[in-house]
């Protein structure tokens, strides 16, 4: 019995102990910025535009 | 014809119905075809720079995430701007941390507006290998970069995110404050520390509750016990020290607010509940302590409802720019305005703002105070001419002399006025404190009387049921009930874009009784007028004759309609005319042109239409009439219908810096013409708002400029009107975006309905208590009923006001 409510304990005070830590680490400072971060891609999708198209369009610019 | 012009074009424009191409970066509308890559086009040079620097990383994917997500970069600015901030001074204040090799600044970017916009941000290193990585921090607008610092400058990183089209917002007031954050931190360890200690003190609490007498093991009740009181000792020494803090200030005034019966309440619980358990006398109220303080706590974060993006403190610091070209010996070098002395010349280019009060030197120029003084046409200038600090340069570019330093201009000293240093709310007696000195005392004289009867039969009873009493009557129910009343109504507002500071504004508001009014910039649109042309179609020769002619006098009226026209103006006119009141008139290539008003050009017909408050200015060609300029300074939309709801419930008053010459349209809006006054300095205005206090009244300012600001901080609700909340806006209570100006009214109204709700919880609160009370004075408080009543009465008035609050604002149309 005695074992079961110090185990119980230890449980909530690491608990306590993390949400401590996460609201120290800043953790809530920025409640919004976080869930659009996590739908970005590591890689890289894009590509160069093939250079020809970028230079004819300097020959349009200067009409 | 018709001519817009519109220079403080926002550039994220949402535009959906373009039909015309739209720039593939911005979204805006294309001029013209001849700027492009490829398939995609460009509304200019600036837009198709940021595409090529991306291209050229890779980071297409911008384009991607959110259509058209960009931001036209800044044009035509010299390249070492951010120069300055290389100065060892300026750079100490702006970077935030720097050690070795690592360096780590934080700027304000107000352009940052999506998804894109953070994707973007946070890809700086793949841009340039001297940043190590970037942070963006949406709801507050920042992005934090760190980079190499032998390799990078802290101008290169600015300039870095500028090209981008981020330019990075750094004044003075930007500068080196930080710390807001850290009490919304203790806050939310306050709160986990009450969950925790709540949840496990319930968990020990249940045997008790939930067994007859002598089913639990003494051993293990009194172990339960000793636990419960470890785990609530923090939450009585560290979790509720605000409202010890703030009970013991309430007492040192001699009021008694409502966290004084709240520090007797919880003192009291734990106190007896402590006493209980250690003299092993019963099981203590501990969990009721704990889980009251939980709710408290709860109540408190839910009424902070904090917009990071917003200041509602700026003063002149954050309007003034951060830098100014000076100018020593024919060469240029970007300065802190901070450094600037009396003596120095200084450049300042088209839109820059005069960070001084000088003396201009050479060529003459108009300047744009609109800002500073409310005047809604730029003076002209010309060379020896005294300039204040604050005005914008509208045209080219300009040298000056620095006569004052920036720190003692002018348009500064408004701020050494007294009431820039008074608390904000110290005058506001809250509806809850009121309530709470009434319950103090009634509670305290209940709990005494119960305590002298029981004193007859017997002395533990009555000790027991004076603290019963207090314990019961804890008023956790009627602390909770404003906060969440005005808390949604805090949240309700904000979602009409109007951001308000606090809860005690809100309250302030209800009690509003003046509302005044300022002009230009706020039932103005601070945007240029718009200026159209009916009638015949001028050909271009007759545009050229009209602009040539107009450029010959210094009427705003004609300095508008020069500006409107996009032809040259080089014609030569003979006898020209100016005719007060009247019009101007002159002989161009042979022909007479006249313009000016109707009546004078023989027309019968009134100036000013009352429907579209439209100035009319006609023109005619050799006594034919060709046609008018239709001139709107633009007011905003729905004016009307919440002026008129204005004027029938509060005394509305107008103040504006401005002249008498839009009074027409403004006694036609107000209705009456007592209560509008014209030609107001800041001073004015501020005595103006401190003398109607004086008599009584409750005042809400409403303003936009810094000529506001005095009266904004005088009165009782300072609203701050802008178009972009992120721009500058003086020290207010409450930021109002300028498309929402028409829902002010139902606003105050909002307010007003919100504290009704707060009175009748009040009321259900109240009941609560005498229900608590009742079991109390007759000795039966048992722990179990506390622990049922106690959270069970919180959690129906939080619901009933959260609801009710809702509710009226549903049937005010705010949702």
């Amino acid at each position: 019995m005695f074992l079961l409510m110090a185990a119980s304990l230890t449980a909530s005070l690491i608990f306590l102990a993390a949400y401590i830590w996460s609201v120290r680490s800043g953790q809530f400072d920025d409640k919004y910025t976080p869930s659009v971060r996590i739908l970005f891609d590591d890689k890289k999708k894009s590509k160069k535009m093939e250079p020809e198209s970028v230079s004819g369009s300097n020959e349009e610019e200067k009409e | 014809m018709t001519v817009k012009f519109d220079q403080y074009q926002t550039n994220k424009s949402s535009d959906k119905q373009i039909e015309k191409l739209s720039c593939f970066h911005c979204g805006d509308i294309c001029p013209d075809q001849k700027i492009s890559i490829g398939e995609k086009y460009f509304c200019c040079h600036g837009c198709k720079t940021v595409f090529e620097i991306l291209n050229a990383n890779e980071l297409c994917e911008y384009y991607d995430i959110e259509e058209t997500p960009g931001i036209t970069p800044k044009q035509d600015l010299i390249t070492d701007r951010f120069a300055y901030l290389d100065d060892q001074v300026v750079k100490d204040q702006v970077v935030e941390f720097s050690d070795g090799k690592v360096e780590k600044v934080t700027f304000h970017t107000p352009a940052m507006h999506c998804t894109s916009c953070i994707w973007l941000l946070e890809k700086l290193h793949d841009m340039d290998q001297r940043v190590y990585s970037s942070i963006v921090n949406f709801p507050r607008k920042e992005v934090a970069i760190s980079y190499n610092r032998e390799d990078m400058q802290l101008s290169e990183a600015a300039a870095l995110i500028s090209a981008l089209g981020y330019e990075p917002l750094i004044s003075l007031d930007t500068v080196g404050k930080r710390e807001q954050s850290s009490a919304e931190k203790k806050l939310y360890l306050k709160i986990g520390l009450a969950g925790f200690a709540f949840g496990n003190v319930m968990i020990l609490s249940f045997p008790e509750y939930l067994s007859r007498a002598g089913d639990v093991d003494p051993l293990f009740k009194m172990v339960f016990g000793y636990l419960s009181l470890a785990l609530s000792l923090p939450v009585l020494l560290y979790a509720t020290r605000d409202y010890y803090a703030s009970a013991w200030a309430g007492i040192k005034s001699k009021t008694v607010n409502i966290d004084v019966p709240i520090t007797l309440g919880i003192g009291m619980l734990f106190f007896r509940s402590a006493w209980e358990i250690l003299t092993q006398t019963g099981a203590g109220y501990l969990d009721s302590f704990t889980g009251l303080v939980f709710f408290l706590l709860i109540g408190r974060i839910f009424q902070q409802k904090t917009y990071d993006v917003l200041s509602f403190e700026r003063d002149y610091k954050s309007f003034f720019p951060l830098s100014v070209t000076r100018k020593v010996n024919n060469t240029e070098a970007v300065v802190p305005v901070s450094k600037l002395m009396p003596g120095d010349r200084i450049i300042v280019r088209n839109q820059e703002l005069i960070p001084a009060d000088s003396v201009l030197l050479k060529s003459d120029t108009t300047i744009d105070y609109s800002f500073v003084s409310g005047e809604s046409d730029p003076v002209s200038k010309s060379a020896g001419d005294f300039i204040y600090a604050g005005g914008r340069q509208v045209g080219t570019t300009i040298e000056l002399e620095v006569i004052k330093e920036p720190s003692q201009s002018y348009l500064t000293q408004l701020w050494n006025n007294d009431v820039f240093n008074k608390p904000r709310f110290s005058h506001l007696t809250k509806l809850v404190n009121q309530v709470s000195h009434y319950f103090t005392f009634g509670v305290l004289a209940i709990a005494i009387i119960a305590a002298l009867y029981w004193l007859q039969f017997d002395t533990a009873v009555a000790v027991k049921v004076f603290t019963a009493v207090l314990i019961v009557a804890c008023p956790c129910a009627l602390a909770l009930s404003s906060p969440f009343a005005l808390g949604t109504a805090l949240r309700i507002f904000g979602k009409q874009g109007f951001y308000v500071k606090n809860t005690e504004a809100v309250e302030a508001l209800s009690k509003i009784d003046t509302v005044i009014m300022d002009k230009t910039g706020t039932l103005t649109e601070a945007r240029q007028d718009i200026i159209e042309f009916s009638g015949e179609t001028l050909s271009s020769n007759e545009q050229q004759m009209v602009k040539s002619l107009v450029q010959h006098s210094t009427h705003p009226l004609s300095q508008k309609i020069f500006q409107a026209l996009d032809v040259d103006s080089k014609l030569k006119v003979e006898s020209f005319d100016e005719l007060s009141g009247k019009g101007i008139k002159g002989l161009v290539q042979g022909h007479e042109l006249k313009v000016g008003s109707g009546t004078w050009l023989g027309l019968i017909s009134e100036e000013i239409d009352a429907e579209d408050l439209k100035t009319r200015v006609y023109l005619s060609i050799d006594g034919k009439i060709k046609g008018l300029f239709l001139i709107a300074n633009v007011y905003r939309q729905g004016l009307r219908p919440m002026l008129a709801a204005l004027v029938s419930n509060f005394k509305t008053i107008l103040l504006s810096g401005d002249t008498e010459r839009e009074k027409a349209n403004l006694v036609n809006l107000f209705g009456n013409e007592e209560d509008l006054y014209f030609r107001q300095t800041p001073e004015d205005k501020l005595a103006f708002v401190a003398n109607i206090q004086a008599s009584g009244a409750h005042v809400l300012m409403v303003g936009d400029g810094l000529n506001d600001a005095g009266a904004l901080r005088a009165s009782e609700v300072g609203v701050a009107v802008t178009d972009d909340v992120s721009a500058f806006s003086p020290a207010s209570d409450a930021i109002l975006t300028g498309d929402n100006l028409h829902l002010l009214a139902s606003f105050i109204k909002m307010s007003k309905a919100t504290m009704s709700v707060i009175v009748a919880s009040f009321i259900i609160s109240i009941l609560y208590n005498i229900v608590g009370v009742g079991f109390a004075v007759v000795g039966k408080l048992s722990p179990l009923v506390s622990a049922i009543l106690m959270p069970a009465s919180s959690i129906s008035v939080v619901i009933f006001t959260t609801f009710l609050t809702s509710l009226r604002a549903r049937m005010m149309r705010l949702t």
